[in-house]
């Protein structure tokens, strides 16, 4: 055996499992509910069901889609922000200027969220946020006779639990991103003149923009699906398509429909990210 | 999945309903159409096969010993995780099945699509003990003949907070009240919110013919809407917390939220009416067993049997009125049930076509975009 066929079966049987997992759980599921989105029933019906475009239809026909549409990416978009404001100094602070045993304590409050329930998460905040909530509670205790902070229910109540629920991906991603940059590099920047402002923003940020995008896209994508987080704390103001497409398979038994909605909000999700790319790639310089 | 299914679910663990749902129907998926080749057919005459929901009922321990005791016939269970579900199982099993458990929204649609056999109710000693509002309902049979004898029923109507309401209020327009601004909770559920819009408006709640006019009164409520809740568990957190007084809820919840959990809860049926449910026990076409059928359908609705399932385990209310009528007075479900003329008020859930699920889906669904706006 040549050592290219050795290294040709090594990289086979690394990695075949990996993809044989991937094509058994993500691709094959995916490609039956592609098919189903094209049926005119749900399996479940025992008549036999034919090819339809009805259920994409349905998604340009109906008034209300493209406004919960428009709300999920918003939403989306103000979350992936401010996790990005939020998580983007913390992974700096932590790469850069935490060193040794405080940096393991750190990383482990940041995953802390990770190691309970999401429904649980999502319930604390509506104890937190609410009317008479600890926040409220604080804040009157501090200031007698300020006006009552009653967030639970609103719109900015959705991002607080969402931006708390996915900031540790940001953190992560731009964490591995900007530890992997020599410090030299900076180093180098600053002797050549250039001020801290211009190195964060020539050399670091350009390097560790592969950390961010794909942080940013962990984080972007759930939750333009999200239906949970919005309908509790969210309360009448938390619609988004997410909460339409469940209703399909739990409501109405509607799974054709409830899967063409899915593929709808996943093109969109890859427009958006083909729009993006070239911009990211020539702001990455090729990274 | 109607509300009702939900309630049951509720009443055996604290599941998150929209955990449990995606499970079942990925399952329900795998079971109803993979599995249909392996069902084992039931021995005919020692055996009686049984399709219902998994811990509701029909498959307690003890029943089963004291059925087999009686009879000498063993109970042989399958399960569905949703009445779509059982509608296929009965269709790509027939004859596998004796006694199947239909909601009401369900088993005229069985009955329909002939899977189901009429029942002879001469067999069934306790049927003249039944409740005729539900033993008597077109829901459970057509043409003279009975294809269901029901079984235990329930209502979703209006709880408010006996802190906030010396009196119960005793008109479905407490909802639209201008004066609870934001004090109001109703399920996130297109088609309960299109029965009571229509109960509000006068007409059919099932099948109300003037769409429009639902869709008017439920925007109505916009002002109103604090918050949609989704499960029992959330109600009861956000009723403590006083984020509501009053809201569109299940009679087993309600009675759980004030019985284990004793939260200030009362709950009407207001005098335009509110929706009722009800299980009926129904027997498969070609059933391997006829007559151990009609013996573990009578068994189900003996009173013995009710009361232990009730003060055992905890069940919904039977429709068998010598049953309720057997439970200890201590039993909080006795009085609670007991409003003759409030089962009087009831629409019951009937059979929906895919159409008009969907109809009201999009309906609740527009509704609730012009909540958010």
């Amino acid at each position: 055996m040549t050592p290219t066929t050795r290294t040709r079966w090594a990289i086979l049987g690394l990695t075949g499992p990996a993809y044989l997992w991937l094509a058994g759980t993500i691709f094959l599921p995916l490609t039956a509910m592609l098919v189903l989105s094209f049926l005119d029933k749900s399996p479940l019906v025992p008549q036999p069901a034919s090819f339809t475009l009805a259920n994409y239809q349905a998604y340009f026909s109906k008034s209300f889609y493209w406004p919960l549409t428009r709300w999920s990416i918003e939403l989306g978009l103000w979350v992936t922000l401010f996790c990005f404001l939020i998580g983007y100094p913390a992974a700096f602070a932590l790469a850069k200027r935490v060193k040794g045993r405080w940096r393991e304590a750190i990383f482990l409050l940041i995953v802390l969220p990770f190691w309970s329930n999401a429904l649980v998460r999502v319930f604390s905040w509506t104890m937190v946020l609410r009317s008479n909530g600890i926040v409220d509670v604080a804040v009157q205790s501090v200031f007698p006779g300020a006006p009552t902070i009653d967030l639970l229910f609103s719109y900015p109540a959705v991002i607080i639990g969402l931006v708390h629920s996915y900031l540790p991906y940001m953190i992560l991603t731009c964490y591995i991103a900007l530890q992997a940059i020599d410090d030299s590099l900076i180093e180098a920047g600053r002797s050549l003149g250039a001020n801290r402002f211009t190195t964060f923003y020539r050399v670091i940020l350009p390097l560790s923009l592969p950390g961010i995008v794909s942080g940013a896209a962990l984080i972007f994508v759930p939750v333009i699906g999200s239906f949970m987080e919005p309908r509790i704390l969210g309360g009448t103001k938390g619609a988004t398509l997410g909460m339409n497409i469940e209703e399909q398979f739990t409501v109405t038994a509607n799974w054709p429909l409830g899967a063409a909605l899915s593929f709808i909000l996943l093109a969109i999700v890859l427009v958006i990210f083909g729009i993006l790319y070239p911009v990211l790639r020539r702001q990455g310089g090729g990274a | 999945m109607t509300g009702k299914t939900i309630d049951k679910m509720m009443s055996l663990k604290p599941v998150s309903r929209r955990r449990f749902v995606a499970g079942a129907s990925a399952l329900s998926l795998g079971a109803g159409l993979g599995m249909a080749p392996f069902v084992r057919r039931a021995s005919a005459n020692t055996e009686v096969k049984v399709l219902n929901w998994q811990g509701y009922g029909t498959d307690e321990a003890w029943a089963l010993e004291a059925f087999k005791a009686a009879t000498g016939l063993d109970v042989v269970h399958e399960y569905y995780n949703s009445e779509s579900e059982m509608i296929t199982k009965l269709q790509t099993n027939p004859g596998a099945y004796d006694v199947i458990v239909t909601n009401s929204a369900w088993n005229a649609r069985a009955s329909d699509l002939g899977v189901i056999q009429p029942i002879d109710t001469a067999q069934i000693g306790h049927f003249a003990d039944l409740n005729p509002s539900f033993r008597d309902s077109p829901l459970l049979g057509t043409g003279g003949n009975v294809f269901g004898v029901a079984w235990v029923w329930g209502i979703t109507a209006i709880a408010y907070s006996t802190e906030v309401y010396a009196e119960a209020p005793n008109s479905i327009e407490v909802l639209w009240d201008a004066k609870n601004a934001k004090r109001v909770s109703v399920r996130d559920d297109a088609i309960e919110m299109v029965n009571f819009a229509a109960i509000a408006t006068g007409q059919d709640m099932n099948h109300p013919a003037d769409l429009g006019k639902v869709k008017e009164k439920l925007l109505a409520l916009k002002p109103n809407v604090a918050l949609l809740w989704s499960s029992e568990d959330e109600w009861n957190k956000q009723f403590q917390a006083k984020a509501f007084d009053v809201s569109i809820y299940w009679s087993g919840s309600a009675l759980r939220s004030k019985t284990n959990f004793q939260l200030p809860v009362g709950f009407v049926v207001p005098d335009e009416g509110a929706v009722g449910w009800f299980d009926g026990l129904a027997i498969g076409k070609d059933a391997p067993n006829v007559e151990g059928a009609h013996k573990f359908i009578n068994y189900m609705i003996d009173p013995t049997y009710y009361v232990d399932w009730a003060t055992k385990v905890g069940a919904p209310a039977s429709a068998n009125s010598k049953a309720m009528a057997a439970l200890p007075d201590s039993d909080p479900s006795k009085a609670f049930y007991s409003d003759e003329a409030a089962i009087k008020r009831l629409q019951f859930m009937a059979p929906l076509s895919d159409e008009e699920r969907q109809a009201y889906s999009d309906l609740w669904t527009e509704v609730k975009t012009e909540f958010a706006q």
